[in-house]
């Protein structure tokens, strides 16, 4: 009997462009025309200003809980950049600065982290599913997705984000392995931020990589730089056609790291080093891109101001958006309204009433008795 | 006309309604080649192809999961969960996603799905290949649960769940597969959902069973009939959720009496919503409590002692007579 080792003949290549002190290796570097860098990096400021604006937001309690992506606007945007507007965006609910470049308007995003559920549609013709809170269970949707463009023949490339934490979870596997038995035009991007709230990368997983994981379902695996946008451009690019080429999944590793805290209801300062942090800091996709764009003369004047303004619109339109209507929470559970969700909408409508009118809340008068029926002390008093 | 039995009904309304409309997929566990391990999507794959049925990797929140992506994006898959007792793998996918999507969206997504799953025992089946727990989908807001009681109610149920527009889940009583043969329309027959059926008149109490437990509340009534003189009405829900209050309400309304039947445990259980219904909706013709004949509160753990554990027509025979003396 033999015992023999079998090459599995796999490898992880890491892909970097533009290192932390602004160098460029023009050999690896995307072809972009200098005003689709111009608007890439515009999106990655916004990111970064509408990300700073939500904090001071949350801490003066205008809006609730939500995920800061401070230090991961190269990772997102590099990514998404290579999409199509026909193509499909799965996002996590970390992904601000790629959903706002993909037509979610800042407000309703304001609006979602307010509690308002109406924050969460999409556009009708926008190919974006709402954000996901359960961890790694959005990416099966995104195959599925994939799976129901191939079979109408659609042109169309589902891209499906999420974190390192996700890839502990059972449905990322599930995703990867449907992925790749059904060979459909899915591109994965998982930014590995190196903190899964408190649970640093090391006991998250003995994985080398997380890109690694995607060699045990058959599909190519890449780690990237993901605080340079080049390198996450040129990954997520060669994915996306890829995948529009008819060869299957990919699963991109986004290195990066999350500046900020989980969501605003945790303090890292709790479970990471100060010294980390600055460690990362020195590494900021954003500086590291504007270095670039000044050095190649196409980092324009005061984006800064215009991109605030922006924000600051947004927001004055987020906070001008009047009380919810309790009553149109039971609209949308079924296509059609049940009769027991009919009665419970009456009640509420009416205890609505009777609150704005005191009046109306006196009870009706007993009705005569009828067979079994006891009087009770409270009706008789 | 055919007669046919559930499982033979089950297949004829798959095939026929995916004939009519490419967007419908089926997925699950051998539910291709293999025709399903109880034969449901036999010689589908024959005829529509290994991309319309699917075979699926071995893994139930995937198969849940990628319909809801499918369906998003317009399909229609009807995905079978192999057993019941099985589903709590992909349980956070129905809950968290297929039941919500149009809530969360606010109507720009709805999840067009059927999860086919079998329940119940009976058969003389391995641990969680015997579980009724339909209990905890009732639970969930967005859903409709429907469990056939025949194969003609099967066959109209399913045809009637592939084209609602929201997600059902779909469960089939595994002693009901092979136990009777009924005639079968040829063409196209639905029932509405959400829509119960006054399966036998009566004037002196009212059962209300559903799936696997019509035939026990049959048998029981037809027993009262002749020994007691007793006139059972028996309604079958089809649907337990949501649930047509009004029927059962009406129905008691007339008899003053009602005795529930169901396979899943007691406690927390659909009967428990049905009594809450009839208090509020009967309580003053109530001439009795209402009593629930139902498995006990404890773990299905083999299929030695389901005989006890399942209600039988002896015990609803019992039952309906306390009340009936009450």
């Amino acid at each position: 009997m033999p015992r023999k080792t079998l090459e599995p003949r796999f490898s992880v290549e890491f892909l970097s462009v533009l290192d932390a002190d602004g160098n460029l290796d023009t050999t690896l570097e995307p072809d972009i025309a200098p005003e689709r860098l111009q608007e890439l990096y515009r999106a990655m400021l916004l990111g970064r200003r509408l990300d700073e604006r939500m904090v001071r937001l949350q801490r003066q309690g205008r809006i609730g809980t939500f995920a800061p992506i401070k230090g991961q606007e190269a990772s997102q945007m590099g990514s998404v950049f290579a999409l199509r507007p026909t193509d499909w965006m799965v996002p996590s609910f970390r992904e601000t600065a790629a959903m706002v470049w993909r037509g979610w308007p800042i407000e309703k995003l304001l609006l979602f982290f307010s509690g308002y559920v109406e924050g969460g549609q999409p556009a009708p013709d926008q190919h974006d599913l709402p954000v996901t809170i359960p961890v790694a269970t959005q990416l099966p949707h995104a195959v599925g997705l994939a799976y129901a463009a191939q079979y109408r023949g659609d042109d169309v490339v589902v891209m499906a984000f999420f974190g390192d934490g996700a890839t502990s979870e059972g449905d990322f596997h599930e995703a990867l392995n449907f992925a790749g038995v059904w060979h459909v035009p899915v591109v994965f991007v998982c930014q590995n931020n190196q903190w899964a709230i408190s649970v640093p990368l090391k006991k998250q997983t003995h994985s080398r990589t997380l890109a690694q994981k995607a060699l045990a379902y058959g599909l190519p695996g890449i780690q990237v730089d993901g605080n340079d946008v080049l390198a996450v451009y040129a990954a997520s690019r060669e994915a996306v056609a890829r995948a529009r080429g008819g060869d299957g999944p990919t699963l991109i590793e986004c290195v990066t790291y999350r500046l900020a805290m989980h969501t605003t209801a945790d303090d890292p300062t709790k479970y990471r080093s100060e010294e980390e942090v600055r460690e990362w800091e020195r590494k900021d996709p954003l500086t590291r891109f504007a270095e670039h764009l000044k050095k190649r003369n196409l980092l324009p004047e005061g984006l800064e101001a215009e991109v605030d303004a922006e924000i600051t619109a947004a927001v004055q339109r987020f906070e001008a958006v009047g009380p919810a209507d309790p009553l149109s929470v039971f609209g949308h559970v079924y296509a059609e309204l049940p009769a027991h969700l009919a009665a419970q909408r009456d009640d509420l409508a009416a205890w609505l009433q009777a609150a704005r009118d005191p009046g109306q809340a006196e009870p009706e008068p007993p009705s005569p008795p009828m067979r079994g029926q006891r009087r009770t002390t409270r009706w008789q008093s | 006309m055919a007669k046919l039995n559930m499982v033979k009904a089950l297949n004829l309304a798959l095939l026929q309604e995916m004939e009519r409309d490419e967007d419908i997929v089926v997925i699950g566990e051998d539910v291709g080649v293999d025709g399903g391990v109880f034969r449901v999507t036999e010689d589908l794959h024959r005829k529509f192809g290994s991309k319309r049925v699917i075979d699926s990797p071995l893994a139930e929140a995937g198969i849940i999961g990628a319909s809801v992506g499918m369906a998003l994006y317009g399909l229609k898959p009807v995905c079978e969960i192999q057993f019941s007792g099985f589903a709590f793998q992909c349980f956070h996918q129905i809950e968290n996603h297929a039941a919500r999507y149009r809530l969360r969206s606010q109507g720009r997504f709805h999840c067009q799905m059927v999860i086919r799953m079998p329940y119940g025992g009976g058969v003389r089946a391995l641990e969680h290949h015997t579980e009724s727990e339909e209990q905890f989908y009732a639970h969930i807001p967005g859903l409709t649960i429907v469990v056939p009681s025949g194969p003609r109610n099967a066959r109209a149920l399913l045809v009637s769940a592939i084209r609602d527009p929201d997600p059902v889940v779909f469960f089939e009583a595994k002693a009901l597969y092979h136990a009777a043969k009924e005639d079968v329309p040829d063409e196209i027959e639905a029932l509405p959902l959400r829509q119960a059926q006054i399966v036998r008149e009566g004037t002196d109490l009212t059962l209300v069973a559903y799936g696997a437990m019509v035939r026990v509340a049959r048998e029981a009534a037809d027993v009262l009939a002749g020994e007691d003189g007793a006139q059972c009405e028996v309604i079958d829900l089809l649907t337990i959720s949501p649930l047509d209050r009004q029927t059962v309400v009406a129905s008691v309304q007339k008899t003053g009496r009602a005795v529930i039947v169901h396979e899943a445990p007691r406690s927390f259980g659909p009967g428990a919503e049905i009594a809450a219904s009839i208090v509020e909706g009967a309580f003053l013709s109530l001439e009795a409590p209402i009593r629930r004949v139902t498995a006990w509160d404890v773990s299905f753990v083999g299929f030695a002692r389901e005989r006890t554990h399942i209600p039988d027509a002896g015990r609803v025979v019992a039952a309906v007579r306390e009340t009936l003396a009450y």
